[in-house]
């Protein structure tokens, strides 16, 4: 509606046509379009707006980065597109099998009698399980009974998918139910192994 | 209860403070130990694997692995002589409770323990739109689940199926190959665990390691090849069944 207006007084250049609608910017760029028909033509008459634009991006970008200071934490980047704190947390988990090492800094007797036999490369908590608590506090947690009728089988149960050089026995007919250590002491499972 | 403006003023640099103690996270919990000096990945010697479950057992106790969930598990192949290209695998509950007998004792039956093949071009981390997966500068393959939003777009990236979501977290999980353990110069749960020494931890960056010696003397293959993944885990006496 305005821009007709304008056009219709004959000073507005093509310029004025498209300057904005709004009533007040309207007038200005007319003020400014008159006093341009006089001694100085200005090559570009609305460059406030431009000023205004780039305004609001310079603000935006500050914001950004500004935002972007204070949301992204501080290791994210350190070594990759990723928080490098992210593995000293994961490597901050607490350990729940102590290892075999452990164990025998205190139980150098038990290592002595499987040295020398079948079972002497099965590290403690594969049959203990984790223990990790118990070597913290050896007085107070006490590792549990093993049930060898449970235990043996887990892995000296036959199957055809097992290694054929591996000890294997059909555990109904090997023992009839017997708990294993009746015969064979765990920790050097040859009959007549030793004690356990 | 209000608070004044003034209160409001005071509050404002105190809460700043305190987020960035949050976005600090906690200190290095092993000091001695240096990333840059180790690349990890792992041996499985497959003609030793019995099958007991040990190592999915030893998994879950030491990472807190929901039911019914796996980081590892063993499955077992039966191959018939006339039909190698479609193998019969079995795996009840990830082989946690070791395997009833065969159905078939003719053919081929043997054991394949699966785990995260800490992958060098891993296509799960790729896929992550916000950097909460990563390949760690000593070579693990890790989950930050705090920049975890749950998208599943790495559980479907990965070839060997070895991500999950957690059922309590919704978060993306997987075998960290027990880095809080290997940081501090122990061995993995499952390795630890393995009673006949068929899973073992491999260092590749370490030249006394004896991964080496075992990888110039035997054949060794990785799962999956042909995905280009440069995976990590090397399967010695791996059959050409196994997929």
């Amino acid at each position: 509606m305005r821009d007709t207006e304008h056009s219709g007084l004959g000073t507005a250049s093509c310029i004025q046509l498209t300057a904005t609608s709004e009533p007040e910017g309207g007038r200005a760029s007319l003020r400014r379009a008159r006093s341009s028909t006089g001694t100085t033509m200005h090559a570009f008459k609305d460059s406030g707006h431009l000023f205004r634009l780039a305004a609001v991006f310079v603000a935006g970008i500050l914001v950004f980065l500004v935002l972007r200071g204070f949301l992204v934490p501080k290791s994210f980047g350190q070594y990759g597109h990723y928080r490098g704190n992210a593995m000293a947390e994961i490597a901050a988990r607490p350990v729940n099998f102590a290892g075999h090492e452990t164990c025998e800094t205190c139980h150098a007797d038990v290592l002595d009698k499987k040295k020398d036999g079948k079972h002497a490369h099965v590290n403690c908590e594969a049959c203990h399980g984790p223990l990790a608590k118990h070597a913290d506090d050896p007085a107070s947690v006490q590792p549990p009974k093993l049930d060898t009728a449970v235990l043996c089988v887990r892995c000296h149960e036959a199957n055809a998918a097992k290694p054929k050089t591996f000890p294997q026995v059909a555990s109904a007919d090997h023992s009839t139910g017997l708990p294993c250590d009746t015969c064979h002491q765990p920790h050097s499972p040859v009959i007549g192994g030793g004690a356990k | 209860m209000s608070i004044s403006r003034r209160h409001l003023l005071l509050l404002l640099p105190a809460a700043a403070v305190a987020w960035k103690h949050v976005l600090a996270g906690t200190p290095e919990s092993s000091p001695n130990y240096t990333m840059s000096q180790h690349w990890w990945g792992m041996l499985i010697d497959l003609p030793k694997c019995i099958g007991c479950g040990n190592c999915v057992r030893a998994c879950q106790a030491e990472n807190d692995v929901p039911d019914g969930y796996f980081r590892t598990w063993v499955e077992r192949y039966h191959v018939s002589d006339y039909d190698i290209e479609n193998p019969v695998v079995d795996s009840p509950d990830g082989g946690k409770k070791g395997f009833p007998p065969a159905k078939e004792e003719s053919g081929k039956n043997f054991f394949v323990p699966k785990l995260c093949n800490h992958c060098v071009e891993s296509p799960c981390t790729q896929v992550c739109p916000v950097g909460a997966t990563f390949v760690s500068p000593d070579g693990v393959v890790l989950v930050d689940k705090q920049y975890c939003l749950g998208c599943r777009y790495c559980v479907q990236a990965c070839p060997y199926g070895c991500r999950f979501i957690n059922p309590k977290t919704d978060t993306a999980e997987k075998c960290t190959l027990c880095y809080h353990r290997i940081t501090k110069g122990l061995t993995t749960a499952c390795c630890e665990n393995c009673p006949t020494g068929a899973r073992q931890l491999a260092d590749l960056k370490n030249p006394k390691d004896p991964i080496h010696e075992f990888l110039k003397t035997h054949s060794v293959q990785v799962l999956k090849p042909n995905m280009a993944t440069h995976a990590k885990v090397f399967y010695a006496g791996l059959d050409g069944s196994v997929r």
